[in-house]
């Protein structure tokens, strides 16, 4: 394995973790905006004592992997910047309302209460968001975005606008709120009555999101061939593995198994992103930008492996000190 | 991407000086038992989660607008000045972990382990802005790299790129800024409750603390801003000779306080002139060579009415700030009691704002200072932007969501303020 090969895994890793964690959080202001029924306002609780205070450690897995874009694999950076730069400039804004509006809410909550314009926002942002980033992964994921010798080719609309874009956006809308809704349902084991609120709403998204993934391979199929033969190519294995794995973390909602269906929906999105990027195989950028090509100088990508490794050492142990405050079993901790 | 820069730094150097207060404060409150600093910390860091959430936002903004309007900027330089950028990710990283677990860990950690958890948030706030500036320092003197004949990269050394030579003078002078902003508006917060008759203990420890980072830091922010200054004169003349409104080569030039730079007369207007001090300033001999504006094509310069007005604001406002800051401790000192006058605490009033002023002019002089070129001498700005469409229209969003989070968060302030009080007294 070269290292610009070694870096373009890590970064997906970070998209990884970006997905399944602050997907989540996303996922959480769908559940702010739809909270419904008696207990409303609870739900509203349960994601802001679920989010708060691990979302902006979250929300730094996209700057990692930004920064690590550009630093890595500028080119790539300078084509994609260009061609997704509307659906970017959109989720971006999403970005900017949502946190704000969030920590608005956690720290003066009797200041701008759940009616107020903020709360709308938080949620209207966490949707624009996903849908958007879903939009602008549907351009890379279908070969859409054309660079040969690293100069955009293809205008600023090409690949993000499409159908199978639309569905694959509303796709990652519904699997960020069907992360969420598993989680939460695993906070919340100890309040049944919450804990089924978010059962219903897990069996939902996954209804939702399962029909959104056959409607994007069917328009794959007629459409934007590139994708699906990826998936079914070199992708194969995960892919198959991810259409098993389906059904199997829906059992586990329906049959009351929080804590399966939290890890079955995260090997979902897991597996769903592996496939795409093993299937994509030695391209960053379909068709025309190559990982080995575009890849910054080997001398950066040897400094950024450094301190990817320092800054990883560091990083580590403080996440999981994170997480081990806030999200063990510890339900009498709560505030 | 100027005014996300503008905007995000307000919040920026907060998260920087912020964490330090709040640590120095809970560390007193355990060592002392004194549950005065506690309430401080707490206070503070009820704002700060607000602050850093703002900050967290704009500063995405920023990561993605590199990309998104410079896109052939960072297409030649992302790899040869993106280390700094990665290595900030992971500093940033570090902070918002610590943060999270400062602001929601009250009741979860220990009292000892919550004052520790504030320790890696003081520094890693540090470490961010050493890191980002070093990316900012690259622009100005360009190092680590060869062109190849065919005008690309042919050879890159990321060490030599971030440690480039205006690493040396920026980056202190940017860190120690940061305090500077820090103290003085904090101390300002402080001074505006005592004009309104509230002298308790918080207000006097509030502005005791601000005031102590605020002069410690702008006496090391004139030494590190003297330093950068004779740094400027060497490596980038001309932005030197903008800096000090020089047109005409000169020995023994005099420094001009103020005026207006007229390109038509190659001379300042109306400016203040002391003779020979600008030669001596800038190599400690009276009658060493200054080389002027208009021994550079004119293609090749910066606009020096906005550089120099920068540059003479910046330097009026921070010799305010530390002649204040001296007049304030001169008064405790001799009294023993902190000075409460009215005229010195709308001084102090005053210093917040001129303190962020100082700041943002500080920053128009290297940015703007450095024009027409993004990076100095290999790049012009003006071959780096983004082609995409509507920029006009993506620039009036974002200014209109600033605006709306500035108030917003003003509101949101002065709300917890208020609460707070009430709660205190009622």
């Amino acid at each position: 394995m070269t290292s610009s090969e070694l870096i373009a895994g890590i970064l997906w890793l970070a998209l990884t973790a970006y997905a399944v964690l602050a997907g989540a959080d996303f996922g959480g202001g769908v559940w702010d905006l739809f909270a419904s029924g008696p207990r409303a306002h609870e739900q509203r609780s349960a994601v802001a004592e679920a989010m708060g205070p691990v979302w902006e450690a979250n929300h730094v897995w996209l700057i990692f992997m930004i920064t690590g874009l550009f630093t890595a694999f500028p080119v790539a950076f300078g084509v994609l910047a260009l061609a997704l730069n509307i659906p970017l400039t959109i989720a971006l804004v999403g970005i900017v309302l949502r946190g704000a509006s969030f920590a608005f809410r956690a720290h003066g909550a009797e200041a701008v209460g759940p009616l107020s314009p903020w709360g709308v926002v938080f949620g209207v942002a966490s949707i624009i968001t996903p849908f958007f980033l879903g939009t602008a992964a549907a351009a890379v994921a279908s070969g859409s975005i054309h660079a040969p010798n690293g100069q955009l080719a293809s205008g600023f609309f090409a690949g993000w606008t499409t159908p199978l874009a639309v569905v694959i956006g509303l796709f990652s809308l519904a699997i960020c709120a069907y992360l969420a809704a598993t989680y939460l349902m695993v906070e919340n084991e100890d309040r049944p009555a919450l804990l089924a609120d978010f059962r219903r709403r897990a069996i939902a998204a996954a209804f939702v999101s399962g029909v959104l993934a056959l409607l994007a391979l069917a328009i794959s199929y007629f459409d934007g061939q590139l994708l699906l033969s990826s998936l079914t190519g070199r992708g194969q294995l995960l892919f198959g593995l991810a259409l098993l794995n389906g059904p199997l973390a829906l059992w586990a909602v329906w049959r009351w198994h929080p804590r399966i269906a939290r890890v079955a929906v995260i090997a979902q999105v897991v597996l769903v992103l592996w496939a795409w990027a093993v299937g994509q195989g030695p391209y960053l950028v379909p068709p025309d930008l190559l990982i080995a090509e575009t890849a910054a100088p080997a001398a950066t990508l040897n400094a950024l492996l450094v301190v990817i490794t320092i800054g990883g050492l560091i990083l580590i142990p403080s996440l999981w000190l994170l997480f081990r405050v806030f999200k063990a079993r510890n339900p009498q901790a709560r505030t | 991407m100027g005014t996300s820069l503008g905007f995000h730094i307000v919040f920026a150097v907060l998260g920087v000086g912020l964490p330090l207060l709040m640590c120095v404060a809970e560390g007193l409150a355990l060592w002392r038992h004194d549950e005065a600093w506690m309430v401080l910390a707490r206070r503070w860091s009820k704002a700060f989660g607000i602050l850093f959430a703002v900050g967290a936002v704009s500063g995405t903004v920023l990561s993605f607008e590199l990309g998104l309007l410079w896109p052939r900027f960072m297409a030649f330089s992302g790899g040869i000045f993106g280390l700094p950028f990665s290595a900030e990710g992971f500093a940033f990283f570090i902070e918002a972990i610590f943060l999270g677990l400062y602001l929601y860990g009250w009741n979860r950690l220990s009292p000892i382990q919550h004052w520790l958890t504030s320790i890696p948030i003081a520094i890693s706030g540090a470490a961010s802005s050493v890191f980002v500036v070093m990316t900012n320092a690259w622009m100005n003197s360009p190092a680590g790299f060869t062109l190849g004949p065919d005008g690309k990269l042919a050879q890159v050394d990321p060490l030599a790129a971030a440690l480039n030579p205006s690493t040396a003078t920026e980056d202190p002078h940017m860190l120690v800024s940061a305090y500077v902003v820090t103290g003085f508006l904090v101390a300002a917060v402080y001074a505006a409750g005592m004009l309104r008759g509230r002298n308790d203990i918080y207000h006097r420890r509030g502005l005791a603390s601000g005031m102590a980072m605020g002069a410690v830091a702008i006496v090391l922010a004139g030494i590190t801003g003297d330093t950068s200054a004779r740094f400027i004169y060497e490596a980038q003349p001309v932005k030197f000779a903008a800096m000090e409104g020089v047109y005409k080569t000169q020995r023994g030039a005099p420094i001009t306080l103020g005026g207006i730079p007229s390109d038509s007369q190659h001379r300042v207007l109306y400016g203040i002139e002391i003779p020979k001090a600008l030669s001596f300033l800038a190599t400690f001999d009276p009658n060493a060579e200054v080389r002027g504006l208009d021994t550079f094509p004119a293609a090749d310069r910066p606009n020096p009415v906005l550089v120099h007005l920068s540059f003479d604001s910046m330097v009026g406002f921070g010799t305010y700030l530390g002649l204040l800051a001296l007049l304030f401790w001169l008064l405790a000192i001799r009294r023993r009691t902190l000075p409460t006058r009215r005229l010195i605490l709308l001084g102090l009033v005053a210093a917040g704002p001129a303190s962020v002023v100082a700041m943002e002019a500080g920053w128009f002089v290297t940015e703007f200072g450095r024009q027409p070129w993004i990076v100095y001498g290999i790049m012009r700005t003006s071959e780096a932007a983004t082609t995409a469409p509507a920029l006009g229209l993506t620039f009036a969003i974002f200014i209109a969501i600033y605006v709306g989070l500035a108030i917003t968060t003003a509101r949101l302030l002065l709300y917890l303020a208020a609460r707070t009080r009430n709660a205190a007294t009622g």
